[in-house]
């Protein structure tokens, strides 16, 4: 029958377009960065090379490997996850420690600081950041004032919530959005954002160790695209310790996750065309930040661009250049810039005018040099 | 006048009645507020096999045919061609675009087969005045209405003809003139508000229909939205699509106890269980729900049965997940478009012949408007600021204008001729 045909063709891929004559294929992933691989490695012994992906696979199996206690939940979880995070992890430790929840964010979550209260190791997926809001009382009543409420009777350090943020190209609004100011103002939490797979891994590995609850807002456009030499063995990257990528007397430039990959090619744009060197800063860490590394760096250079993805009103760029005119104020040459995502929701066709791109940084860079 | 202030009297009377009825001591029917009280000592649980699981309504057997004929709708020859006509486009335009995504045309698409039954015969049991709120695997609800295959095509490209100008990721579709809701992909978000469409549209004559997979019924607003539904008597259909997955999550691992028509009752609830398969099955109990949601203001919820043939999406591949085998038991043996087709082979109102021509005509039209929606151009790039509130504010105005300024300066760095 023709219908079996067509349903069938679905999985056997067929060609249906021989008639429409190779009309020029409009949709196009830009590449919005160039990914900068971490080459000092933070560890001693063997290294592979790793994709993001397998990097958190790889802290993932480390971590149910070495503590018994420790459970991966979430939506999609036991067959891989939607990103293959958790690819292989159910057959080795078993549907009891590495499972499916129901369709649930604040279930997720609420789960994960009831498992954590009971002393064991929680770590929750969800399955993108544009769906933690169901969770966000969970986490912004519950996990972030659980230990002062109760004045350290309890806590719920032992939770860790993973989730994939930031742009891909073509994720519109609920598949791009880069929530991390909403749980900067939220005491209690510690949020960290991996610019690629080493950091991936070692903050991940923190997070999971660390007292306090925390969040790790993985830019999934880096997934695949970010490769490492990543070591194998445990390690653990710092929370609240940014990191400087590039040293620099002109411009400091402060990014996390993919933004940091604009910022290091800006950097590089910056010395072609303006003769400048700009420092780049990867923040790494949101709450806590580390406000001696970014103020050290702009009382040098005495210029300040924050980039980020989020829109701009509210959004971390705000807390930072607030902080940076308190600590660096007769150091500044210019008023501390800002290139961000625009006050609109995240808009699907038009990403490409959205994103604080190399070419709105690098006029950002002009002006604060022409200040 | 009278009459009324007497029976206003007396409903009070047999209010405190009742209320004095429940303090009494020696009163053993009506007790604690919270529920009815049936006293027993005999200390049990009550759980799933405490009663026979729900059964399933089918008007037409796997061959096509009307096992009662007291439940054939009766629908007219047209009726019933347009419907399967549409469950034919439905599958030829989900076969192009999900090929075009494969092909890089399109970022993304989701198709609908295998749930073409429950689209096609619950859109036909309501009227267009009907609002209906979407979850995003209900196209065929809006080719029924008239949404066109330029509209679909349009808004998968988010071109210049994109009601939704451009914002959104495909399929998430929506048209006010057709009395659908524009599809978000926050899951289960919409089920509390077609309640409150539906409290406030009470009296107007028109129900709201509301579609949600059986995913989407294990998120808290599944919960909010029947509690809120029953106690604030909202003429408003829940229709869940059961189509055993939620992306790679099947059913029994979504949810214990009898499916999602269990609920019904639990929240005072009317419900219908389906086969969502059989095009007539839905048809009936969507005009039935909507006949009581009218006549008494009351919600209904449907649960459809079936299953999702294809991937979750273009970004799924549920051979991780599934046999093919299974999957092949349900397009071949359950197949809710060749069940219908059956039925109208032995009825005289289709054959081959007729078949052939549709499916041509169908793919034609198709790959004719996708080849001009690929053409047109993108929605100006200032239309990425607008809507966000009716007027806009200052604040945007500037960051459009620094845009504007900077574009001035960077032409060839932004795709500007296609946006405009
Ligand atoms: C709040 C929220 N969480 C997670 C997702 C990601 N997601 C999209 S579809 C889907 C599965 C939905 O399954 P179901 O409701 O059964 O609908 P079906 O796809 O089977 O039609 C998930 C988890 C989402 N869109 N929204
Ligand atoms: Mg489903």
């Amino acid at each position: 029958m023709a219908l079996n045909k067509l349903s069938s063709t679905l999985l056997n891929n067929s060609l249906v377009f021989k008639e429409l004559k190779n009309v020029a294929s409009v949709f196009s992933v830009r590449n919005f960065f160039n990914y900068y691989p971490t080459t000092s490695t933070p560890a001693e012994g063997p290294t592979k090379k790793l994709n993001m992906v397998q990097a958190i696979n790889n802290a993932l199996d480390i971590t149910l490997q070495t503590d018994e206690t420790a459970l991966l939940f979430g939506e999609d979880v036991a067959f891989g996850g939607v990103f293959r995070c958790s690819l292989d992890l159910q057959k080795k430790y078993g549907s009891e420690r590495v499972f499916n929840t129901p369709l649930c964010e604040q279930g997720i979550v609420g789960f994960g600081i009831g498992v954590a209260t009971a002393g064991s190791t929680a770590i929750a997926e969800i399955q993108f950041a544009d769906y933690i809001y169901p969770a966000f009382d969970q986490i912004v009543n519950e996990a972030a004032k659980f230990r002062y409420r109760s004045g350290s009777q309890f806590d719920c350090g032992k939770l860790t919530i993973r989730t994939p943020c930031g742009a891909v190209g073509h994720g519109g609004l609920y598949h791009s959005q880069s929530p991390e100011s909403y749980f900067a103002h939220t005491p209690g939490l510690k949020v960290v954002v991996p610019r690629g797979a080493t950091q991936a891994k070692g903050l991940l590995l923190s997070c999971i160790r660390d007292p306090d609850p925390c969040i790790v807002l993985e830019p999934k456009v880096l997934y695949r695209a970010a490769v490492d030499e990543v070591p194998i063995d445990e390690y653990l990257t710092p929370i609240g310790k940014a990191e400087v990528l590039k040293d620099g007397d002109a411009v400091t430039l402060i990014g996390w996750g993919t933004q940091v990959h604009v910022l290091m090619e800006v950097a590089e744009l910056a010395k072609t065309k303006f003769n400048v060197d700009c420092e780049v800063i990867d923040l790494v860490s949101i709450l806590p930040w580390d406000k001696d590394a970014v103020c050290k760096s702009v009382r040098k250079t005495g210029r300040a661009l924050i980039a980020h993805e989020a829109p701009l009103t509210g959004g971390f760029g705000a807390e930072l250049a607030s902080t940076i005119q308190e600590e660096c104020f007769l150091q500044l040459e210019a008023p501390v810039a800002r290139v961000t995502g625009f006050d609109t929701p995240f808009p699907y066709i038009f990403e490409p005018f959205y994103l604080p791109d190399k070419w709105r940084c690098l006029q950002a860079i002009r002006n604060l040099l022409d200040y | 006048m009278f009459v009324r202030q007497a029976s206003a009297i007396l409903r009070r009377y047999i209010k405190t009645n009742q209320r004095l009825k429940a303090f009494s001591t020696t009163s053993s029917s009506i007790d604690y507020p919270g529920a009815q009280v049936i006293w027993s000592d005999k200390l049990s649980f009550t759980n799933s096999h405490s009663y026979a699981p729900i059964p399933t309504y089918r008007v037409l057997n796997s061959q096509g045919q009307i096992k009662n004929a007291s439940e054939d709708p009766n629908l007219c020859k047209d009726v019933l061609e347009k419907m399967y006509k549409d469950m034919v486009l439905l599958n030829v335009m989900d076969k192009i675009l999900y090929e075009s995504q494969r092909q890089g045309r399109i970022s993304f698409y989701m198709t609908n087969f295998g749930e073409e039954a429950t689209h096609i015969g619950s859109a036909a049991a309501l009227s267009v005045d009907d609002l209906v709120y979407g979850q995003y695997r209900e196209a065929g609800v809006l080719l029924w209405r008239g949404f066109t295959i330029a509209d679909c095509v349009s808004q998968c490209y988010g071109n210049k003809e994109d009601g939704g100008k451009g914002r959104q990721m495909p399929v998430h579709y929506g048209s006010k003139k057709l009395n659908f809701v524009t599809i978000s992909s926050p899951l289960t978000t919409q089920m509390p508000q077609a309640a409150g469409a539906a409290y406030a549209l009470k009296g107007k004559n028109k129900v709201v229909i509301c579609y949600f997979g059986e995913g989407a019924a294990s998120e808290g607003d599944a919960h909010a939205a029947l509690n809120f539904a029953t106690t604030l008597d909202c003429p408003v259909i829940f229709f869940c699509r059961n189509n055993g997955y939620a992306i790679s999550t099947p059913a029994d691992e979504q949810y214990r106890g009898d499916g999602i028509a269990a609920r019904g009752p639990g929240y005072g609830l009317n419900t219908l269980r389906v086969d969502g398969n059989d095009v007539f099955a839905v048809y009936n109990a969507t005009l039935k729900a909507k006949d009581f949601a009218l006549s008494r203001n009351k919600p209904v919820l449907i649960e459809a049965l079936t299953y999702r043939v294809s991937h979750h999406s273009t970004s799924d591949d549920s051979s991780a997940y599934r046999s093919t085998e299974e999957v092949a038991h349900w397009v071949t043996n359950q197949n809710p478009v060749n069940r219908f087709r059956l039925y109208l082979e032995q009825n005289n109102l289709w054959d081959e012949g007729r078949e052939q021509e549709w499916a041509k005509e169908c793919r034609k039209n198709v790959l004719t408007v996708f080849g001009a929606g690929e053409k047109e151009a993108k929605p100006h790039w200032k239309e990425m600021f607008t809507d966000v509130y009716e007027e806009m504010p200052d604040h945007i105005k500037t960051q459009m204008n620094q845009m504007a300024e900077h574009i001035e300066m960077y032409k060839d760095k932004y795709p500007v001729k296609d946006f405009s």
